[in-house]
């Protein structure tokens, strides 16, 4: 699902450039779920901007779904965001102003479907991820374990190829983070591909491969036994 | 343009900004508002003035002869002008083709007018019958002097309305009534109205009559002239100034006057008049135009800071928009779509408002030079779109930077 081949990113601080990627080389199958780890600055943070195409490497190839992605325009570049990937952040990053039900509906709109048929979508998946009830609330009037359940809900609206998660549960305590990675698990088990950040070890081994980032190279890549997270919630 | 599911997306997001977009639109339509005010009023004016004019057909000209100030051909200054029948008779056959109504005056002096036992001390003028086109003269009752009264001399008179309200008020009709100049009856014909009560207090004989029965001569104290209206002023003026001139010449050659004498003739064309009183209306109108743009572009820079507010306060809304697949265009389209919409809205909102004020206040202002001040729609809808269009291009570009930014950096914003 996802190649990529010597991958290199640096940033110009004034007159000093940071070396934040230096050389990355993996590849992501159909259907796996993946945890990328790493301290912070380790570079893991700026490999998922590359694969969520919202910053470009300096070097190096990436293949998307056989697609490869390269010196793309703002357009295409947003044609196949929303073709191919679903994002979740850490801060969430839902529209205030809008209800759960229309921040899900958001990525349809950009996939020009229908009103209606967008509606009745979105409304699926908000009942896909327990929040049916909730559809007309505000983000404001959600907790933050359910405001990551729409954010997810939205990424999966779009029927992604990949799921990138950018420390989903980095501002959820505990509990509403295992429900979260629950949500996540299930997602996988219908056979999505997941990607997920994040600096937490119990969380990293709730996935089925851990990739350890330092410094800006992989420093280890193994498959591992995953941990349920329906049992803890 | 037509994009419904645009047009949804737009409603949903002024709905829940009200106060955002209503700010918006106050500052646009507060700037329709006040142009169109200021631009009615402008025509106010003109009107105003237009309507000050129209005492006399405002195509007239008068010749009123004076002193010689200057040495001319051997002649001394300080002869007074006597103007003459023939003068008249002449010019009358000269400029023929270009005068539409023309008659000579005379003040007759000398005499006592009295109705029944009253003594009447208005002046009596004996004019000729194309006077009451000259004075913009409006019969109330009776007719004026006609040619026939001129041929032969009659004795008749037309009397103003405020002698008529004065002195005939305990008859029905002054018409028909004798008054006795200098011992002469004279038998009333008619009353006509004037927009200047002081205009009303003459009385009206023909010129031959004042001419035979009280020694007048040949005399002649003054000159009119109206000229056929044209509908283009700046014709009406030039040609107002050509037949002055031509007329001035005339009369100069004939009275043996230097041409640069000034005080021994007077030729004054209304039109002239009109034109400087014309010249200062466009200055006036220049000058609302002037502070009416001044305020349109404090609404459009209004109106580009709120766009830049809003396109600031919308970065991260933009950047998550932009990350679910968003393109650069389609950010550029909404912010603009929803700024050229509470333009609209705003702007003819502001234009209708001030507008039916306009319509509906300006026929009762009644202030001296102010008269039914409005609007050329044409003009106010243009003014309008240019808002519309400054509005979109002061939003243009927050709009493109916010486009251009960086997906991850608007998502930092907090």
């Amino acid at each position: 699902m996802i190649e990529i081949k010597d991958l290199h990113k640096s940033y110009k601080m004034g007159s000093n450039s940071l070396h934040v990627l230096k050389g990355i080389n993996f590849n992501i199958e159909d259907g796996e779920l993946v945890a990328i780890m790493g301290s912070s600055g380790s570079g893991k943070s700026t490999l998922l901007n590359i694969l969520g195409m919202l910053d470009g490497a300096d070097s190096g190839e990436y293949t998307l779904d056989g697609v490869p992605i390269k010196n793309l325009s703002e357009t295409k570049a947003a044609l196949y965001r929303n073709k191919f990937l679903g994002f979740v952040f850490q801060s969430f990053n839902l529209i205030n102003y809008k209800s759960a039900l229309e921040n899900v509906a958001l990525p349809l709109y950009y996939q020009k479907v229908p009103r209606k048929e967008r509606q009745e979508k979105a409304m699926q998946y908000l009942d896909k991820v327990g929040l049916k009830p909730w559809a007309h609330h505000l983000p404001s009037e959600l907790s933050g374990g359910q405001k990551q359940r729409v954010a997810i809900a939205r990424a999966m609206a779009a029927e992604p190829k990949v799921l990138l998660a950018d420390e989903p549960t980095g501002a959820l305590d505990s509990k509403t983070s295992y429900e979260v990675m629950a949500l996540i698990q299930k997602i996988n088990d219908e056979g999505n591909t997941i990607l997920v950040v994040t600096h937490e070890e119990d969380i990293a081994h709730m996935c089925k491969r851990i990739v350890h980032l330092k410094d800006g190279v992989i420093v280890e890549d193994k498959k591992i036994e995953q941990v349920r997270a329906e049992q803890y919630v | 343009m037509f994009d419904l599911e645009r047009w949804q997306e737009i409603f949903d997001t002024i709905r829940k900004n009200k106060l955002r977009t209503f700010l918006t639109g106050l500052s646009v339509a507060s700037g329709i508002f006040i142009l169109v005010i200021l631009l009615g009023f402008g025509q106010g004016m003109r009107n105003g003035i237009e309507h000050e004019f129209k005492e006399d057909a405002s195509t007239s000209i008068w010749v009123w002869p004076g002193v010689t100030s200057k040495e001319y051909k051997g002649l001394n200054p300080g002869r007074r002008i006597q103007l003459v029948n023939e003068n008249y008779n002449n010019a009358d056959a000269m400029f023929k083709s270009d005068i539409e109504y023309g008659s000579s005056r005379i003040f007759v002096r000398g005499i006592t007018v009295n109705y029944g036992k009253e003594a009447l001390i208005y002046g009596v003028q004996g004019v000729a019958a194309d006077f009451q086109f000259i004075e913009n003269a409006s019969m109330l009752e009776g007719r004026f002097i006609n040619y026939q009264d001129e041929i032969s001399a009659g004795k008749v008179a037309i009397i103003g309305n405020k002698i008529k309200k004065d002195v005939f008020h305990e008859v029905d009709t002054p018409i028909g009534e004798f008054i006795d100049i200098s011992g002469i009856p004279f038998k009333v014909i008619g009353v006509f109205k004037e927009m200047e009560e002081r205009e009303e207090e003459r009385i009206y004989i023909p010129i031959t009559t004042a001419q035979k029965a009280f020694n007048g001569g040949n005399r002649v104290n003054n000159m009119s002239f109206t000229l056929p209206p044209v509908d283009n002023f700046d014709q009406a003026v030039a040609q107002a100034i050509n037949f002055k001139n031509g007329l001035k010449e005339y009369l100069q050659q004939v009275h043996t006057i230097d041409p640069e004498d000034s005080s021994a003739l007077e030729v004054w064309s209304a039109m002239e008049e009109a034109k400087r009183y014309y010249g200062l209306t466009n200055n006036i109108k220049l000058f609302f135009w002037f502070v009416g743009i001044c305020t349109i572009i404090a609404g459009v820079v209004g109106v580009s800071n709120i766009m830049m507010i809003v396109v600031k306060e919308r970065t991260r809304e933009i950047g998550i928009r932009k990350a679910l697949g968003a393109k650069p265009w389609s950010i550029i389209g909404m912010i603009l779509h929803e700024a050229i919409f509470v333009t609209a809205i705003s702007g003819f909102g502001g234009l209708i408002f001030s507008m039916a004020l306009l319509e509906l206040v300006g026929p009762n202002i009644e202030v001296d030079y102010v008269l039914n001040p409005s609007v050329n729609f044409n003009v106010a809808f243009s003014t309008v779109l240019v808002l519309i269009v400054a509005g979109t291009l002061a939003g243009f570009v927050p709009a493109y930077r916010a486009a251009k930014v960086k997906v991850i950096e608007s998502l930092r914003d907090e």
